[in-house]
């Protein structure tokens, strides 16, 4: 990347409709897309839903 | 852990290579011997008759009548309460049962022979749909309908079945799943399928016209009659892949109203159990979610081998049926099925899938670990006793019971 091109790269985020990428909570892929924006929405949670020991316990398994 | 990977890999392998085969219908007391009198098998985890629900208690009340070991309902209620039955889940003897799952010593059993392992496993006759004993009913017509199944049509499978020298289950189930089953909620397929290969056998060897055409349209009749067959299948498949040392694959899952337990290859035959789930489904007229016991039954063996819920991308039909969303969601289910499954049967596809295999082998890690907890499509019982079926609709096995496991494979692993 040449320099002063990611500047120009994020000015165009704000010219153009935006394209989204959500990870985790859907609310905010729902949002975004009852607004009609272009959005895809990953699913994803912490292992174990955030519970460390069972989240220790899979790393050893 | 490779060497989990490595049990894993077995215990698909055993799920996969198994080949079950209709072979015979029999009084449960050749089948099982240790079905003395007074002696109760139930669907699900161990469970006692003081937690039973409604309709798990209207059934035992109606079998205790059916065999003679009680007067009418109101005693074998009171036997019940005052210790006269031994109770036992059905998993104990190699045995399966849907929703409520009596099994008791005269009522003939299917026999599901797993012919690359030499194990068999046993199911009852499906009653058909309405007012039946595995949904607690226990009237005079449910009782009269299992001495039928008793006195004609268990002995008439099982001539006709002796005299074909069994079904091969797996290439008809590979058909069902073309044909739009998923072997839980949706027999349509299968139940045809069997009764066009039974009815010649049947014709042979039933002497008695009446008797054959009862039998006939009894089957015919029943959308649901090939769902009994799938349980003893999975109980014969499933069966060989216990206690595998290392292997975190779930080997049963199983509910009997009130607990929702499984069962891990590599923990042996523990059961680990939590609060049963209510369905969320649809509701025949007249009836709503008020009406409801919670989940209920061993059916869930089919989805332990890669059917039922897991294979709803075969069945978009059913979707309607249990109120789980549009027909373009059924792949969904299947997707998500995938990701808590150590692999696929390349013998039972999915043609809506790109004739991908259904996903088989719950792994407990993965469900632990993503927080998907499997699909169960499932009937729902009435929660009073002798009332019956009142929807249909899916349910999520309890994440409890697979937290609990893990920490016992764990310990068993030196992990813990």
């Amino acid at each position: 990347m040449c320099e002063g091109e990611g500047h120009v790269e994020a000015a165009a985020l704000l010219t153009v409709p935006p394209r989204v990428i959500n990870i985790g909570l859907e609310l905010f892929a729902e949002n975004l897309a009852s607004q009609g924006a272009q959005v895809v929405h990953v699913r994803w949670s912490p292992p174990a839903g955030g519970n460390s020991q069972l989240a220790n316990l899979l790393a050893k398994l | 852990m490779k060497i989990i990977d490595q049990a894993n890999q077995e215990a698909l392998r055993r799920i996969i290579a198994g080949e079950p085969i209709l072979v015979d219908v029999i009084p449960a007391s050749q089948a099982i011997a240790e079905l003395a009198d007074r002696v109760i098998l139930h669907s699900g985890p161990p469970i006692g008759w003081d937690r039973m629900c409604g309709p798990m208690r209207g059934a035992v009340m109606g079998i205790a009548v059916f065999e003679g070991w009680a007067r009418d309902l109101g005693d074998a209620a009171t036997r019940a309460a005052a210790g006269s039955f031994s109770f036992h889940p059905n998993h104990h003897y190699g045995a399966v049962g849907p929703m409520t799952g009596m099994t008791t010593r005269s009522q003939p059993l299917l026999v599901v022979e797993n012919k690359a392992f030499g194990n068999r496993a046993y199911c009852a006759i499906n009653e058909g749909l309405g007012k039946v004993m595995r949904f607690g009913g226990n009237d005079a017509e449910v009782l009269d309908r299992l001495r039928w199944l008793r006195e004609v049509l268990g002995p008439a499978l099982g001539r006709a079945l002796r005299e074909m020298g069994g079904i091969p289950l797996k290439p008809l189930i590979a058909r069902g799943l073309t044909m739009g089953d998923e072997m839980h909620q949706r027999n349509v397929a299968c139940s045809s399928l069997l009764l066009r290969q039974l009815a010649p056998a049947l014709a042979q060897t039933t002497k008695d016209t009446q008797a054959l055409v009862e039998c006939l349209g009894f089957i015919g009749r029943n959308d649901q009659f090939f769902l009994n067959v799938a349980m003893a299948m999975g109980k014969a498949l499933t069966d060989p892949a216990r206690n595998i040392d290392g292997s975190s694959v779930v080997t049963a899952m199983s509910r009997n109203g009130t607990d929702f337990g499984i069962r891990v290859s590599g923990t042996g035959d523990r059961w680990f159990t939590a609060p049963v789930e209510m369905p969320v489904g649809l509701y025949f007229p007249g009836f709503s979610e008020r009406d409801a016991n919670p989940d209920m039954g061993d059916s869930a063996i089919v989805e332990t081998i890669g059917l039922g819920g897991f294979a709803m991308a075969a069945a978009p039909a059913v979707i309607g049926y249990v109120g789980a969303g549009r027909a373009s969601d059924a792949a969904a289910f299947t997707r998500s099925m995938a990701e808590i499954t150590v692999g696929t049967n390349p013998a039972w596809t999915i043609p809506a899938m790109d004739f991908a295999g259904v996903p088989t082998g719950i792994d407990i890690r993965l469900v632990v670990e993503t927080g998907l907890p499997p699909t169960i499509n499932t009937g729902i019982a009435h929660r009073e006793p002798g009332i019956g079926q009142v929807g249909a609709g899916v349910v999520k096995a309890p994440l409890k019971c697979f937290e609990q496991a893990l920490v016992a494979f764990a310990e068993t692993m030196g992990a813990g």
